[in-house]
Formats: C-alpha cells, structure tokens, sequence
C-alpha cells in the first residue's frame, strides 16, 4: 500500500500527471453540464440568506433544489426527499457531500446532516452513490482528484493531506500523512528464495540508513565442491536506523546486488561508494544469515490471491514488486501494490535537484537545503504510483458509501481481487509457477 | 532491419574509437626512486642505473632512454657492462641477469638468468664482487665464501677447471697474516690495466691477492689488515690503492716478488679522530699535472659523521662534496679514444639525484642534468599542465630560467650515447610543479626529457622563519673538512605555509596565479628585467561575519613590507590573503576579464586584478560543520614535525649501519615484525558506514571547482561573463558578472551578482563545471579566440552546462536550469571521479576529424574518456593501482589527451590516450657486434619503441 506523504502541487505539470488525468476525462462533460447549469440557477438563489441551494447527483444524473437553512429537517426526511428528487425509491445508497475543504464526507445521522446544511457555502453539493457500488473514499482532501479533473474552483486549491492513491480503495484508519513507505521486499518472483531483494526508501524519513558493511568470506557451492569466494556483509546495525526499524536486513546478511548490480569482485570501497550513491533509493538484494524467515511462508502467501500485480519473470526490468506498509504488517497478506521498474528510478535524481534561479534566491542558508530536500520528495513521490495501474482501471464514476469500516475493508479486497483480473495479462498461474520453479 | 542498421552504426563508432583512443604509459619521467647501483659505458656512452624494486634504466644523449626491469622484484646491487656489447645487472639473490644488449634491451627482454652452482649453499655462492674482464670473454664473479668462479661469456659456461678457490689463496698467504684463518668474502675484484691476465682479489678481511689468471696462480699477496672497502689498480698497473672501514687509504706497490708487506703509504685523510670507512677510492693521472684522486666517505666519525662526502683531491685542491642524501655509487668520465686521458666529469650517483661535476673547469662547477633532475627537490605539492605554449612566452621563461643557471657549468652534457630519433615535438608543452617550499618549477614537457626551464619563488614576498645565517655558515673559510654543498634535493621546508596549492597559467598573456597553504593568492605577471616593488596584500574575509568559529588553524603568511627586489621572470603584483587562512582548494584565472576566483573550505571569493579589488565573497560554509573551522593543517603540522624528527633519528642511526651482509639479518628482523603488525591490523574487521550524505556533513562548504564562461545565463538572447563555483555539498552556485569595455575597464566596477543555485539531490562533490556551445563544443579558454587559436564559440545555438561530481556527470540547459542527461557513475559501478579534464583527441587516420571528450581518473586508478556532449562512456583502461592514492591524487592531464602522475615522490609516468598524441622515447645505440675483431666491427642497431609509424606525429 503506497500512501504518498505529501500532496502534490496541483499546479505541477508532468507526464505522470497526464496519466492520471486520462481516465477521468469520462467527467468531462459533465462538468460542462454543470458549468452550463450554474449560473442560471445561483444568481436567483444567492439573494436569500435563509435557504440553501443543494446540488446533488447520483450516476449521472443531477438535481437542483433548496432547503431552508434553519429547519431542514432531520437525516431521514432529506434521505427520502432524495429518493423522490432523483426517482430511486426503495434503493439504498449512501450519501455524502463536498465541506468547504473540498473533502467529501458522509451524510449518515442528524448531526452531519445539519453540519453540511450549516456549511453549505453557498452551495451544497451532495453525492449519492448505490451501496453495492464501490466503497467510497471519505477523508481529508479525497476529493482532491476530481477536483483537478473536474477544474472546480471555489475549493481549496492545494491540499494539507495526501493524495490518496486511486487504485487503491482504501481503509480509512487514520490520517494518510501518517504512513511512508520506507522499505520493501521486491522482486520475489524472480529470485532464488535463498535471497531477499530489499528496498530502502530513504526520502522523507530522517532516519539515517544506518547499516555498515564489511568484507568476509562467502561459501559457495560449486560443481568443484564446496568454494571460498571474498564478499561483503552487514557488519552492524544502527539502532533505530531504517535498516533496523525494516527488520528486512541483518547483521552477516551478504550482499549480493546493489541496485541491480552484482557487487562480486569489487572491494569494500567500492561497494560502499555505490550504496552511497544510491543511497536515496537503496535497492540490496541480500542472502539473509538466517534462512528459516524466507522460505516457505513466503510462497504461500502469495499464493493467496494476491499476486496479480506481480510481473512476468522475463522483464527483471520493469518486475513489479511486492511492498510492506510497514514492518508491522510483515504478517499479514502483502497487498498488491505498485510497482517501479529499476531503470524508472533513474528518473527520480532528475526532479531531485534543486535548482534556484535568481528571482527565488536568497542568501544562503543551510535549512534551505533541508526545505528544498522535502520539495524533492514532492516531486518524487509521484513517481511511486505505477504507471500502468491508473491506465487498466478508471476511476469509479460512482462513489459508493461504505456503512462502516468493516465493510470498507471487504470492499477493499474484493476491489483488488477484481484488480488482479484486470491484469489478466500476468496470469496468476504463470506466475505462481515462476515464484515455485525458482524458488527450488 | 533496424537492428542491422544499428548495428552498423555501432562498429562504425568502434571503429572511431579505436582511430581515437589508445592507451599507452609511454615514459618515466624524473629521478628512479631508491636507486640502488650505477653502471657505466664509456664506449657506449651510457649511464645504467638500476633500483630496489628490480628496474634497470639506461640513459645516453638526452632523449636515449631504455628501462628494464627484472621478473623478480628483487633489488639490483651492481650493474656492469661487458666490454664492447652488454648489460649486466645484479640482484640480491644468487642470480645474474643478463641482458643482451644487441637487440632491443627490453622491448625484447631477452636475458638470461645464471644460477651459480647449487651444491654449495646460496650464503657461499652469494655474488659480492663482480668484474667484466677486459677481454669480453670471461666474467668474474666473487662471493661471500670467498671463491672465485669464472664464467665464459656470452655462453655463461662455468669454467670450472679456472676458479679460483679459498683453498688456493690461503695457502700461500703469509703464517703471520692475522687474519689468514678467515679471509671472509671477495669484497672487490679488479683487472691490471696493462696486463689482462692479472686481476687482484680482495678480500673482506683485508687481504689482497694479484693472481695470474692464464698460470692460474698467486702472484703476491699484499695483508692489508683493515677491513677492505675498495681496490683500485693505478692506469700505469704499478701500484694498487686500497680504503678500509677505518678510514683509511694505502698504496702498495705491485711487484714480482712476494710478501712485500710494508706498504708503500698509508693515510687516514679526516685523521686523529676515528674517521668512517672509504667506501670507494679511485686515482686518475692528467697528461700533465698531478693525478686526481677520489674517494667517497672517510669523515670524522663524531663530529659529521652524518655527511655524505666525495672527496676530490687535485694537487693543492681538495674539496670535500657535501650531497643531501647518501651516496650510492660514483664514476669518472675521462677524455680520449680510449677514454684513458685525463678525468673530464664526476658523475654521482645518490639516493635523491644524479650529480655531475666538470672536472675541467676552475671551481669544479656543476653540469646540469637535462634528465634525472630530481622532481622533488622539495616535495611536489600540486601540478599543472600547459598544452601548446605560444613560442613567445617559451622564449621569455627560457631567457628568465638561463639567468637562474649562471653557476652551471658551460660544457655539454658528457653522457652522449646513442642517437635520439624521436621527431620533434609538435608542440611547447609546460608541466609546473608547485613545492611545499613555495617554488613553482617550469618543466619542458614536450619530449622525452623533463627539462627544467625556471624556477619561481614565491618565499620572496612573505617573512619566514628561515634562518639568514644558514648560508653564511657554508661558505666559512678556513673549515676542515672543505665542504661543498652540491645537490638540490632539500626536503627541509622552511614553513609549510609556503606550500603551493594551485597554478593556473595564462599561456597567452602571461598572467600566473599561485595558491599555497596559508590562503594566500599572488598574480604574477612575466618581467625580463628585474624590478624591486612592493606586493600589496588583500586581505579576504570568507565567512563574511558567520559567527561561533574560532580558526583553530595556522595563521596568516607575514607579508614584507618592504619593497622586494625580484628577479627577472614572473614577479608578483597583487596578492590576496584569505581569512581564516586555510589552504586554497580552487584557482582559476580569466586574463581577458583580469579576474581571478579562488575558494577554500569557507567560500569563494572573486578579485579583479587590474583594479586591485575583491568584487565578490561568498561563504559556503555550513554552520554545523565544527571540522572546516578548525583547520586540518594544525594537525598535519605536529605529524611534520614528528615526521622531521624521526628522519634525523634514522639518519642518526644509519651511520652506526654497516654494509650489506651487517643489514640482512636486521632488515629481516623488521620486516617480520612489520608483517605480524600487519596481521594483527587485518584481524581487526574494517566497516564502512552505509549513510546518505547530508548537508551536515564535514567539509561540505569547500570549494572543489571554479570557472569562468561566457555564456547565457539569465536569458537565451544575452550572453555575459559568469562565474561558476561547485562545492564538495553538491552545490553549484552561478554568478553573473558585469565587466565595463576596455575603455572603462580600469575606472568602473565589476560588479557580481548570483543568478543560479544548484543543489545536487546526490550532494556529491562537484569536481568539474564546463559550459558546451551551441554545438556541444566546451567553451575555448580566454584569449584563445582573439589569438586566432580557436574557434569562436557557437552562441547561436542554446548552450550547456556540464557537471561533473565525483559520481555522475549531468546535463543540464542554459539558461533555463533543467536537467537534460546524465551519465552515473558511482551507482554503477563503486568508482568515483578523482581527476577530470576536457582533451581534444585527433583521429589517428583522418587528419581532420577529431572530438572533444572528458578525460577522467577514478579512485579505482581508471582512465575512463567521456564523450561531449553526448556524455557517454567511450573506453576506460586500468592505469594506476587503486591503492596508490597519492599516485591518483598527483594525476594531471593535458589538453590533447595525455596526462602525468606520480609513481614515487621523485617520477612522474607520462601516459597518452590519444592515438595521435603520444610522445615516448625513439633512440637508437650502436653496439659493436660481439665476437668480431676490432678491424672488422660490424655495427648492429639497436632500436626502441619505434612501434608507430611517424606519421602519428605530423
């Protein structure tokens, strides 16, 4: 699960944000209806302070009418009068409206129904969706997509919150900005089980890296027997270093790759130099010390279901990767999540410059760095959304409302299992049978 | 189909590369580190000097240079050549090499390795002694149990029948000899100059025995009873000189009869005191005169002991030679045909250079080397290469470095073998070497031969601590022994601060810049005459009121008030001091503009050296970086010092030393302690942090990079000067600079203001800044243009920055700053960017066609070429050894494609990627063929390096 720390400029151009936009081009027109609509029916309205003009909308279809602000009734009453407006008596929906953030919250009792009539400013926006619909994604900034693609104004232009990832119809357990991906395990379809590919997101953690290494004497098999080969090993963990905090990595762990590349033959120096550079986006793959973590669970696992994102084992390039929300969920079903091809990364460094002209220049001062460290992350961390998911499936254009988080979190795995199917192109079948060949 | 023609594409640019690229390390320039033995030709003319690690070099007319070296890496201890053909060299062990001299001395490496019989033990056969017989038919070789053994040459038969055993010498030695029931090792072998068939054997106890090589017999016995050191048989064969351990020298007188025992004279020259031995004496007659005679050591044990001293005595005159460094060995160049007549030159040989001494000229003046001069007469410090010198400004700095040489002897150069056949150079190239003393040497680096043209002082314009009377005390009348300093090897720094950090030298006008230790810049400009002025000083604040530090360093160079009297050549004008003083990191000079820019670990700043004034200061420093304020020479200093004095101890020490079989054992004994210090250091594991850099780490404010472009900047219409500055934080900062016309140029300001900030996301150290023109070309150096020496740039189309960190070279557009391509480096492959250049490389077939490419070391002692603009990687070679760091850390390169880099304190090797700029020794020596009679002397050819054709020189 990505959850993005921060949210993107809305303002900020680029390919990856074309991407995103393509799929919600199904909007389009109806933003020109409503443009259309507007200004006829406000101007009478906005003359009377005591009555609320409402706007609501289910599939297509939209409605026009007020309510008094100060007696409009109760949940139940604007529930039916709903179901009248818009002709759906006897089906369940759930509703829900736009605040002044731009945020899309639920209608469900009395005391949000009142809420959102009191803040209707001067419009309120209802949204209804079936409840066998797709979960809806209630929270800070939510609607924040639509929004951009829908070129609403009157709402806030740039979010506090996060961007919440698209694809993936989420539980909404807290506050996004609280979640950073900080590590992976990746590529596991197309490694031996004997070795562990791990990632080390180094961007928006200050956490330091904090691992050394160290040479030692690897023992390899060969058809010759048994044979001593010079290798490099995890000598020491920092405490509380993102190296530690993963729980992925360990002391006497080997090092076998550094971002993609083999580290057989090259002295410590080098080996360090390299992990340095890469240091921003660390990807080691790994021959743990201890090998009864890795084995068979693993597989299982994955047989489970939710292996539909994983990449064909041909393309090491663009292989798709498994990814831990936190050390925390180790034990629990890895969801299916984004995936970025190594080359990919490359791109990241390219934003990551920062580059100040002379009509922003200021004296020097080293926290400029630091703040400009944390644009770069901005920048980047579009980057962490895959590419092709926003193109298999297009955004719902009708929100559901869950009834409770339970049901949310259902919803949620049904969505991705109907995503794996999407994806049909990476058969689950092949691919169980690449994780179990490679793992012999 | 695609495929095909891609491929196409590709051999095609392979095929380019390879008419672009070739790496060759094509000579060493310089001193041979730790030289060990010395040998010489007269009927070659050659000089053979062989080292500790197994390398034999063989030097002759300037730019004759050969180089072997033996398989083992065992120390040569005596090099002779056998008359009329070949080489000897002798290592440390129980072989004998042997080169034929004939062909190709090591483009063949043909030679031959003598093993000594093995049934005695390898202490018994070891060699000690050696002697090419005259006739060019045997070799003798006498060994630490003190037999003879008699080799045939070239066949290197033993024969057997001939050896001269212990037995048979003993036996006729005198019962009353002290010393008959040991007479150690053969300590030294030498022929009658009139009559081959007598050799004399000496013998380490002292013992010497003239034997009759053809009766094979003992002729006379001579009982010397001091240790011996050397024999030599007087050209008229009458007498024989001996010098012994005690200091000593004796004439015996050479006689039909035996046990002439007394000996004719003794002397012990440095007397009444115990005096240190004679290691080697010689006596030479003149036509007309009294003899010279020569020996090495024989001072006073207590009171200069510690001397390294060639004695020269010539009738009244007697001069003792007073060398820096030990003497390793010496021989006398003589006059005539025969090389019999009277002596002309001494040549010495010590551990830190080569001397050679006229003979012939009143003062016994010295001739200067024109190769083997000593790179590090003062430690090397920095260096700076200068491709295609207008001829001009070569003939003002040779005129300045003549008027330095005034004591130098007149006479030619005496080593003259062999013919130098390389073409001339296409070009004047300069190589300056800045010293830890303050010197800034002008090398002629164009050919084979290192050839210094000048020498500048910067000491000049600073106070320092040197001791005035020092150079009063040499020249003290009336002193016994008569010392004369000769040498300039000096290691002694008279103050670090002095040393000279960066150069950078403007070929077209003249203007230098020097940056030393102690933050000091000094413009020089070039002056024929002489001129006594006053070098104002400006003093720079770089951490422009950033407050919390205290400079923990060392302080600022004390600069004379006084007007200064500067010789001829470049004086300097203006001087800037930065504050705190900290050693100066990056310098470059634009003599267009007249501006220099120079950086330390605090900031930059910018000085307009026409109007006298600093125009920009920019502090880079981070506040959280404690370690640039404290000034990492205090440090340094104390380990100096330390050092300095560890040095005198040894030499101290070194005297009680005695001769090779005394060191072995000790040396043995070091060296197993050192290796169980090793082993002991490899059990401790060693960790590499694995940490992201950030912009609190050390040092992240020192300027790594400096440079001056015209180029657009603010806007795709409008080019202006700018100043580019990158720090070792990954930080670029850019500069526009306002500089009035010619006219105006002496009264309006320049004025600076920053038009660009670049944060390097990887925060690697930015190591090289170059601007690319509309055609991706680098931009041509100041004044090349209007030298009608360049192309003008292309500001047509839009232009690039480059930059290169110590991790990956980037792309980005101008003016509007956005990253285009990259070329990574470290995340590829663990190697970091050491050095970096831009070089024009030529194609090898087509006479027009050539790139512009980036020349770049790595700390994994790489060469790697780098395409422009396109930065792509096109070949990369392993040159330097990754562990030698400071090899990697002397590297420079020149402009087309060649580069220098340190392989001891005392080389430089040249290496060339460029397939058409190459410049490596072509010579020839003709041997007489071997075996012929002298009538009928068929003349053989010996060629070297004569690989590529001479076409690659046009």
């Amino acid at each position: 699960m990505v959850l993005s720390a921060v949210a993107q400029p809305s303002s900020q151009p680029g390919s990856r944000m074309s991407r995103q936009q393509q799929p919600q081009q199904h909007h389009h027109h109806h933003y020109q209806q409503q443009q259309q609509s507007q200004p006829q029916s406000r101007t009478p309205l906005k003359v009377t302070d005591n009555v609320v003009e409402v706007k609501s909308k289910f599939e297509a279809e939209y409605r026009r009418f007020a309510l008094k602000r100060n007696g409009p009734g109760g949940f139940k009453e604007f529930y039916h009068l709903l179901q009248t407006i818009h002709h759906i008596p006897g089906v369940d929906v759930i509703l829900g409206y736009a605040d002044v953030h731009g945020d899309l919250l639920p209608i469900n009792n009395d005391d949000n129904f009142h809420k959102a009539v009191s803040s209707a400013t001067p419009l309120l926006r209802i949204i209804i969706s079936k409840k066998d619909d797709e979960p809806v994604v209630f929270g800070t900034n939510s609607l924040q997509r639509r929004k951009k693609g829908l070129g609403l104004t009157g709402l806030r232009p740039t979010g506090s919150g996060s961007t919440h990832s698209k694809n993936k119809p989420g539980l909404m357990i807290g506050m996004p900005q609280n979640f950073r991906q900080i590590s992976s395990i990746i590529d596991v379809d197309i490694l031996p089980e004997t070795h562990r590919r791990v990632r080390l997101h180094k961007h928006g953690t200050h956490k330091p890296l904090g691992f050394y290494i160290r040479d030692g004497v690897s023992v390899r098999v060969t058809p010759q027997g048994v044979e001593k080969v010079p290798g490099v090993f995890i000598s020491r963990l920092v405490r509380g270093g993102l190296a530690e905090s993963t729980g992925l990595l360990a002391v006497n762990d080997e090092i076998l790759e550094v971002n993609g590349i083999d580290v057989a033959g090259k002295s410590l120096d080098q080996v360090t130099d390299m992990m340095v550079a890469n240091s921003h986006n660390l990807i080691v793959t790994v021959k743990p010390a201890n090998q009864r973590n890795n084995v068979m669970h693993r597989g299982s696992k994955y047989s489970i279901g939710n292996s539909g994102s994983v990449g064909s084992a041909g393309s090491s390039g663009s292989a798709l990767s498994h990814d831990s929300p936190s050390p925390a969920s180790q034990s629990n079903p890895i969801t299916a999540s984004n995936s970025i091809a190594e080359g990919d990364s490359d791109e990241e460094d390219d934003d990551g410059d920062l580059i100040l002209e002379n009509d922003c220049l200021t004296p020097y001062e080293p926290q400029q760095v630091n703040n400009g460290n944390s644009t770069n992350l901005n920048r980047d961390s579009p980057n962490t959304r895959p590419p092709h998911a926003t193109a298999v499936r297009p955004l719902p254009q009708s929100i559901s409302l869950p009834n409770s988080v339970g049901a949310s979190l259902t919803d949620g795995s049904m969505a991705t299992s109907r995503f794996s199917d999407d994806t049909a192109s990476n058969s689950p079948e092949s691919m169980r049978e690449d994780g179990n060949i490679i793992t012999l | 189909m695609k495929r095909f023609r891609r491929h196409g594409h590709e051999s095609q640019r392979d095929r380019l590369k390879q008419e672009l690229y070739q790496f060759n390390k094509t000579l060493e320039h310089g001193f041979p580190h730790q030289p060990s033995a010395l040998g010489y030709s007269p009927s070659l003319k050659l000089l053979a000097i062989g080292n500790r690690s197994g390398a034999i070099k063989l030097y002759g007319d300037p730019g004759v240079e050969f180089m072997g070296l033996h398989d083992e890496n065992a120390a040569v201890t005596q090099v002779h050549f056998l008359p009329h053909q070949d080489l000897l060299g002798k290592t440390n062990q129980s072989t004998l090499i042997y080169w034929i001299n004939k062909v190709s001395i090591f483009q063949t490496k043909k030679k031959k390795t003598i093993y000594l019989p093995l049934s005695a033990p390898p202490s018994v056969t070891r060699v000690t002694a050696v002697l090419a017989h005259s006739s060019g038919e045997l070799l003798l070789l006498g060994t630490e149990g003190g037999h003879v053994f008699i080799v045939e040459v070239p066949g290197f038969r033993e024969l057997e029948e001939r050896n001269i055993s212990l037995e048979q010498v003993a036996n006729g030695v005198p019962d009353d000899y002290i010393g008959r029931r040991n007479l150690e090792h053969v300590e030294a072998l030498q022929e009658n100059p009139v009559n081959p068939n007598q050799v004399i054997i000496g013998y380490g106890r002292g013992l010497m025995v003239i034997w009759d090589l053809e009766k094979q017999c003992a002729l006379q016995h001579i009982p010397a009873t001091q240790q011996l050191e050397s024999v030599w048989w007087i050209d008229d064969g009458s007498y024989v000189l001996s010098s012994h351990s005690d200091g000593s020298y004796c004439r015996w007188m050479v006689g039909e009869e035996d046990l002439n025992d007394e000996e004719e004279k003794s002397d012990i020259p440095y007397g009444h005191f115990p005096c240190k031995a004679i290691s080697k004496i010689i006596q030479l007659p003149t036509e007309e005169g009294p003899p010279f005679l020569l020996f090495s050591g024989g001072m006073p044990r207590a009171s200069y002991g510690d001397r390294h001293c060639i004695t020269v005595i010539h009738g009244k005159k007697h001069i003792a030679l007073d060398f820096t460094s030990r003497i390793i060995d010496f021989f006398v160049i003589r006059e005539g045909p025969r090389h019999t007549g009277d002596p002309s030159a001494l040549v010495v040989l010590v551990e830190e250079e080569l001397v050679v001494i006229d003979l012939q000229t009143e003062g016994w003046p010295v001739i200067q080397t024109p190769y083997l001069v000593p790179l590090h007469s003062s430690a090397i410090t920095c260096s700076h290469h200068v491709s295609a010198i207008p001829l001009k400004l070569w003939e003002r700095i040779l005129a300045a470095g003549e008027l330095q040489n005034t004591h130098y002897s007149k006479k030619p150069w005496p080593i003259t073998g062999g013919t130098n056949m390389a073409p001339d150079p296409p070009q004047r190239d300069l190589l300056l070497t800045g010293h830890e003393d303050g010197t800034v040497c002008f090398w002629d680096a164009s050919g084979v031969c290192l050839y210094p043209m000048y020498k500048l002082s910067t000491a000049g314009v600073f106070h320092t601590d040197s001791d005035p009377n020092d150079n009063l005390n040499q020249s003290s009348e009336g002193e016994w022994p008569p010392f004369r300093k000769v040498g300039c090897f000096d290691p002694y720094s008279d103050d670090p601060r002095l040393g000279v950090q960066k150069i950078h030298l403007c070929k077209y006008s003249g203007y230098l810049t020097v940056a030393g230790t102690a933050g000091q810049i000094l413009v020089l400009e070039l002056n024929d005459e002489a001129a006594e002025q006053t070098v104002e000083a400006k003093v720079v604040d770089l951490l422009q009121g950033q407050e919390g530090f205290r400079w923990k360093g060392h302080t600022r160079l004390d600069v004379r008030d006084e007007p200064v009297m500067f010789p001829p050549g470049f004086q300097p004008f203006a001087l800037v001091q930065c504050q705190p003083p900290a050693v100066v990191t990056a310098l470059t000079l634009h003599s267009e503009w007249k501006l220099v820019a120079f950086g330390t670990s605090h900031g930059f700043g910018l000085y307009d050296y026409q109007q006298k004034n600093n125009v920009l200061v920019k502090c880079t420093l981070n506040p959280s970086d404690q370690l640039a304020m404290e000034g990492p020479l205090s440090r340094v200093k104390s380990i100096k010092k330390s050092l300095r004095q560890s040095f005198r101890r040894i030499r101290r020490s070194r005297v009680s030393l005695r001769k090779h079989h005394v060191n072995n054992a000790q040396i043995q004994d070091a060296n197993a302690r050192l290796e169980a210090e090793l082993a002991e250091m490899e059990l401790a594991p060693v960790q590499r942090k694995i940490e992201a850099r950030s912009s609190d780490d050390s040092f992240t404010g020192l300027v790594r990079t400096l440079y001056f472009a015209d180029t657009f900047l603010s806007d795709s219409s409008h080019n202006s000067p700018s100043l580019w500055a990158g720090t070792n934080g990954g930080c670029v900062f850019a500069y526009m600079l306002r500089v009035p016309t010619v006219e105006h140029r002496a009264e309006e300001p320049i004025t600076a203001h920053q038009a660009k900030e670049i944060q390097l996301m990887h925060r690697a150290p930015v190591v090289g800044i170059v601007v690319l023109d509309g055609h991706g070309a680098p931009l041509p150096e100041p004044l090349e243009v209007a030298h009608d020496l360049a192309r003008s740039p292309e500001m047509q189309g839009s232009h690039h920055l480059l930059v290169i960190s110590e991790e990956q070279f980037k792309v980005f557009t101008l003016p509007k700053v956005s990253a285009k391509m990259k070329l990574k480096l470290t995340a590829v492959d663990g190697s970091r960017v050491r050095r970096v250049g831009v070089a024009w490389f030529g194609s090898s077939r087509s006479e027009d066609y050539g790139e512009s490419g980036l020349v770049v070391l790595t700390n994994q002692g790489d060469v790697h070429v780098v395409s422009l603009p396109t930065v792509k990687m096109q070949v990369h070679y392993p040159c330097i050894r990754r562990e030698d760091v400071s090899g990697i850390a002397s590297c420079v390169f020149t402009k087309h494609g060649q580069g220098f880099y340190l392989i001891s304190p005392s080389e430089f090797e040249r290496f060339s990627l460029s397939t058409r700029f190459v410049v490596e020794p072509r010579c020839l020596v003709e041997v007489p063929h071997s075996g012929t009679t002298k009538q009928n002397r068929s003349l053989r050819v010996m060629e070297h390096a004569l690989l590529n054709d001479e076409s690659e020189y046009s």
